[in-house]
């Protein structure tokens, strides 16, 4: 029996599971899809309520997994098989070509000469990057990524070419490692819900109408717009926006669950819009606020400004007049009767799907939900955290990391 | 005795720094000036030959110190890994240098130089911490509190393989879980209530041979610190013990109904949430017409202005629950918003199949006596204006408030003499009796509860090896405070494991090195021990500071404070910093070239400056960067060796404070600034311009901002006369 363990998925959960468990004395493997640790969390511009970057709590992350020998971080990876019972499992880890390898400096001259773009994944396809790519200025692992699906390969070589450290390697193959673990954490985390599946809130049709994700993007200083929020179609600063909650959530059709977070970031986008234009008027269309125990505060602020408008009722629907803006007609419960407003950019705050629906971590069970079963928790040595598990929020997620680190240590103990 | 230190310097020219700077003349200087024992250039230092080439240095003796001229010490950090027995430093030519300078010019190379010159006397002054391990560690862990919470992380800590006493000040385990009948869904489908498993819960911790069971008992004192915390208890055999960290699980108390007058709670048929719970409990058959008040007393000014987060589930329990025991009830719930969210909201859904419960939103209720009936009115219901409805009971959804909180606790020193840590322990409960010099009780968030400030990091309180987990941490439900009792024993376990190895936690983990106080020169100023911001240090009676080492985090705020700078890290030490200060080659008075020294906090100025050079922007040749492990660490002493050393502007960039704040040590930008703020007396006496020192805020988001905000700072100095101290 050995006490090693093994963090599937290297986002704010995973990279916590994993310190946690580290820092207490015990070697972790953290395996993540992506060429980045981070997840979706350093795809943001801010956190609720303090409205503080997500790079900082990250960039201690990074201090800590570089002050830890005890996790081996393996990114480009998949676990694709795990044989065994608690406190004797083998995993089998697939790793992907990067075509990068460790010599890389991130020094950028092969993105100079790369004659190839690629639709930017970290930025939600709001940006193009080249094919061959840094996925971001706090990236961990530092290093550059080749895109092999819009690579021209060795008949371009021009990054090849002009690299000086021999980093990369085009003809790199796949490898594959085994490891022996006591136990496994599942931290898989979330995608997005696909509003294009909202058939009258108009996203994918209409240029403006964007997703919660999407806004978070066109916040971020790193995304297509430098942090500036504009209208999607002509680039113009907004007067008007609206936020139109429970898209696609608590409802039989789509996920039915609350996703828990979408109220607070709301507010949090009504910050930043109001902060960059203090002009602008704010609606937030809502069934219930959902900024619960000490997020009330948070609430609180923003009811304060005269700007923002909360007004209780479902949107029927969202339609473009002939100026490109986004026209938003929902019930006005306490007023009485209908509200239109002719919107600049509506947000729809859309939900959160655990990648476990999509992709069924090994050996987990998933319920209707796609979220890993709360039975799983420890005692066959196979834990999940972060929204793998539910739809958290950032701070239950870290605490529920830290619990599922706790859950991974009891699986390699014989008492 | 210690061996003469040979330093060796490595300069790589990789990365770009080749084409901005002359390499060989930074050699030179590393060898003249920086006294190297041996001077190393190289095209790619991180490849594997040139981390050979420092490997047989190392190897051979040749180096017993060694400095990397190359990126920022943020990446290769595992390349760059010379063993425990050697002082290594980075010095960062490339992102600040390479990356964000114009290549080839002379102030780019004078940027260069000037790193190099720090770098050396830098490594001059290291030596390898000698870690402090406490005698006699514990690895024992106390859970204060015997309810869901404190029971699971016992349970937790136990499986895990620890020795776990349990201190509850009942006669019985369980806690406010003993007064539940049935209790919410924790499990898909979440559709009805569930039992109440508490039972089984106590009779797991009673069977576990790990797990001391302390009951009828309170602390009466609690000495020492991580590793050490030396408790004794009150309860008829004063038992007493070691342990090595604490959770603090001690629960809440319900908001007090009797307060909501304005609600009724003085009438007859009306009653909190807590008595309706004993009464499905008992079995008694709820009347015929109920309604349920929600948010009584909460988001409320007057009373918690908080949300309490589990009350909207939990009536809605006792909605259904009260229909299960009287299908001729009607029940009626007035609420503000339905916050049942994630997957409670499936249980909601539920809910509101059942005909007999009908909710409606609605505010500022009146709840009246009306002939033998209670009524309650309510405005902006969804039916428009003003609604009456007619009960038999109104039960009020209270709120939960930490046990923590006592308003009767008072600090017995006049208002003036009163330190923020003493305003910490106004109306706290006295329930952990530390004997720490700051006070006996954790210092809480807001609102009474002995919270984390940090989203990322939800068990950081503000002393060291105490983790507080469940209700006493902020309202939560029974699965929820269950899952934080597991996280917070796994703090406690790793706070056991890391003490013994000498090692901090969080969020310095692993950091050996630790204050060291040269008492002969001490003045008994209290300064250490009132800006500690973790009460890591205690006092005598004559008011001399007595560290506890276990207690510490290492952020050096301690070091900044001392007016005579007795206090000093293995690694990290205000004559280091000064060295470095002096080291630099200062440009004449006539010669028109500003120097400007900027401290940067290394948690997000940093990283944001070398995101700015990661994208190539440029920042200002004429300043100096010199990061600092937190700004609380800042002496006065480094802003008088700078002005006398002819520095013409000194900025501050830590991380925003305030109450949003960011500082991982609480204060430590705002201590900066307040320490800043008095050198401001000082150079108006010197007759230099206070607009020579800037404190401004920098966050990790901020790298597009910076170039501007030192380019600003460096017009205003430059707008000055040259300090007059350059070549004294």
């Amino acid at each position: 029996m050995n006490d090693n363990i093994l963090v599937i998925g290297g986002g704010v959960a995973g990279v916590t599971a994993a310190l946690e468990a580290a820092e207490m004395g015990r070697k972790v493997i953290l395996v993540e899809r992506e060429p980045y640790l981070g997840g979706r969390v350093i795809r943001m511009a801010k956190y609720f309520p303090k409205l503080c970057p997500p790079g900082c709590g990250m960039e201690i992350n990074f201090r800590r997994l570089r002050a830890n020998p005890r996790v081996t971080v393996m990114v480009d990876s998949e676990a694709v098989s795990i044989t065994g019972a608690k406190g004797e499992f083998s995993a089998t880890i697939k790793t992907k070509p990067r075509y990068v390898n460790e010599k890389c400096t991130a020094c950028g001259d092969c993105e100079k000469v790369c004659p190839v773009e690629r639709s930017d994944s970290f930025n939600y396809g709001m940006k193009k990057t080249k094919a061959v790519y840094l996925p971001d200025a706090l990236a961990m692992p530092f290093r550059h990524a080749i895109d092999m699906d819009v690579c021209k390969g060795p008949e371009c070589g021009e990054c090849v070419k002009v690299c000086k450290y021999e980093a990369i390697d085009l003809a790199m193959e796949e490898k594959t490692t085994s490891v022996d673990i006591s136990a496994v954490v599942h931290a898989t985390g979330w995608k997005p819900y696909d509003a294009s599946k909202i058939e009258n809130l108009g996203y994918g049709q209409i240029k403006n109408v964007i997703s919660n994700v999407e806004m978070e993007r066109l916040a971020s200083v790193s995304g297509p717009t430098a942090g500036k929020i504009l209208r999607r179609d002509n680039g113009e600063p907004p007067k008007t926006v609206a936020m139109v909650q429970c898209a696609g959530s608590r409802d039989e059709n789509h996920l039915p669950y609350c996703s828990s977070i979408c109220c607070l970031v709301s507010i949090k986008h009504a910050n930043y819009v109001r902060e960059q234009y203090p002009d602008s008027e704010v609606y937030v269309f809502y069934i219930d606020l959902r900024a619960p125990g000490k997020y009330e505060s948070f609430y609180r602020k923003a009811i304060d400004d005269p700007k923002i408008h909360f007004i209780k009722g479902k949107v029927a629907r969202i339609e473009e007049d002939e100026r490109g803006r986004a026209v938003v007609t929902a019930e006005d419960i306490i007023g009485g009767g209908k509200k239109r407003v002719a919107c600049d950019l509506v947000v729809l705050a859309t939900g959160m799907e655990p990648e476990s629906k999509s992709t069924v971590p090994l050996l987990a069970k998933i319920n209707s939900d796609g979220f890993i079963m709360e039975e799983m928790q420890g005692d066959a040595g196979l834990i999940s955290c972060g929204v793998a598990s539910g739809p958290f929020d950032v701070t239950t997620s870290t605490q529920n990391s830290t619990a599922a680190a706790l859950k991974a240590v009891q699986a390699g103990v014989r008492r | 005795m210690a061996d003469i230190k040979k330093s060796g310097a490595y300069i790589c020219s990789g990365c770009g720094i080749g084409d901005s700077v002359n390499v060989e003349a930074l050699a030179t200087v590393a060898t003249k000036e920086g006294k190297a024992a041996l001077t190393r250039t190289h095209p790619m230092l991180c490849g594997a030959e040139g981390v050979a080439l420092v490997k047989e240095d190392v190897a051979s003796g040749a180096v017993t110190a060694v400095s990397i001229a190359a990126c920022s010490p943020r990446v290769c950090y595992d390349i760059f890994n010379f063993g425990e027995n050697i002082v290594l430093d980075r010095i960062d030519i490339r992102e600040k240098v390479a990356w964000s300078q114009e290549p080839r010019h002379m102030e780019t190379q004078a940027l260069a130089e000037d790193y190099i010159r720090m770098g050396m006397v830098k490594i001059k002054a290291m030596e390898i911490p000698i870690p402090f391990i406490p005698e006699e560690p514990s690895k024992t862990i106390m859970v204060l509190g015997g309810g869901i919470a404190g029971m699971t992380a016992a349970i937790n800590a136990a499986k895990a393989g620890y020795k776990v006493e349990l201190v509850e000040k009942e006669a019985a385990l369980g806690g406010f879980a003993n007064t539940l009948g049935m209790r919410l869904p924790d499990r898909a489908p979440y559709d009805a209530p569930m039992e109440n498993d508490i039972a089984s819960l106590i009779e797991e911790v009673i069977g576990d041979s790990y797990i001391n069971v302390h009951l009828g008992a309170t602390i009466n004192k609690i000495s020492g610190g991580p590793g050490i915390f030396d408790v004794s208890l009150v309860n008829g055999a004063n038992k007493s013990f070691r342990a090595g960290a604490i959770v603090l699980a001690t629960g809440f108390k319900s908001y007090d109904v009797k307060k909501l007058t304005r609600l009724g709670s003085d009438l007859p048929g009306v009653v909190g949430s807590v008595e309706f719970e004993r009464m499905l409990k008992e079995g008694k058959a709820p009347p015929r017409r109920i309604v349920f008040i929600l948010c009584a007393g909460s988001r409320d000014d007057e009373h918690l202005p908080y949300c309490s987060s589990v009350c909207c589930a939990s009536s809605l329990k006792q909605a259904w629950l009260a229909r299960q025991a009287n299908p001729e009830a009607s029940v009626t719930v007035i609420y503000r918003d339905i916050r049942t969210t994630g997957n409670m909201e499936l249980f909601y859904k539920q809910v509101q199949q059942d005909p007999g419960i009908f909710m409606t939103k609605g505010e500022s209720p009146v709840v009246a006596q009306e002939g033998g009936e209670l009524s309650v009115t309510a405005d902006n219901t969804l039916l428009g204006g003003k609604v009456k409805f007619m009960a038999d009971m109104v039960v009020l959804a209270t709120g939960m408030v930490p046990s923590t909180l006592d308003p009767s606790v008072k600090v017995d020193k006049p208002e003036d003499q009163m330190q923020d840590f003493d305003r910490d322990q106004v109306g706290k409960a006295s329930i952990l009796k530390l004997d720490y010099r700051q006070g006996p009780e954790v210092p809480d968030l807001k609102l009474g509860f002995p919270d984390s400030h940090f989203i990322c990091f939800p068990y950081e309180t503000r002393r060291t090896g105490i983790y507080a987990a469940g209700t006493v941490r902020h309202p939560m439900d029974a699965s929820v405070a269950k899952n934080d009792a597991v996280g917070a024993a796994m703090k406690a376990i790793q706070c056991v494991e890391m003490v013994p190895r000498g090692e901090t936690v969080h969020p310095r983990a692993g950091d050996l090195s630790h204050p060291e106080f040269a008492m002969e020169r001490c003045t008994q100023c209290k300064r250490c021990t009132v800006e500690c911001p973790f009460g890591a240090i205690n006092e005598d009676e004559k008011t001399n500071p007595i560290p506890v080492k276990s207690r510490c985090r290492r952020c050096a705020t301690c070091m900044g404070a001392c007016p005579v700078q007795i206090i000093n890290f293995k690694n990290y030490s205000i004559s280091m910093v000064g060295a470095m200060i002096k080291a630099i080659d200062m440009p004449e008075e006539d010669e028109e070239r500003p120097r400007v020294l900027a401290f940067i906090c290394e948690n997000d100025a940093m990283p944001a400056l070398e995101m700015a050079g990661i994208n190539r922007l440029r920042i200002n040749p004429v300043v100096r960067f010199i990061p600092l492990r937190c700004m609380g660490s800042l002496n006065l002493q480094w802003i008088a060796d700078a002005l006398s050393s002819g520095w013409d502007g000194i900025m501050l960039l830590g991380c925003k404070h305030g109450d949003d704040y960011q500082c991982h040590n609480i204060k430590g930008s705002e201590l900066a600034t307040t320490r800043a703020s008095k050198v401001q007396e000082t150079l108006d006496r010197l007759m230099l311009e206070s607009e020579r020192i800037l404190v401004d805020a920098v966050q990790i988001s901020d790298w597009q901002k910076l170039p501007k905000m030192i380019d600003d700072f460096v017009e205003q100095v430059s707008g000055m006369e040259p300090n007059p101290y350059k070549g004294f």
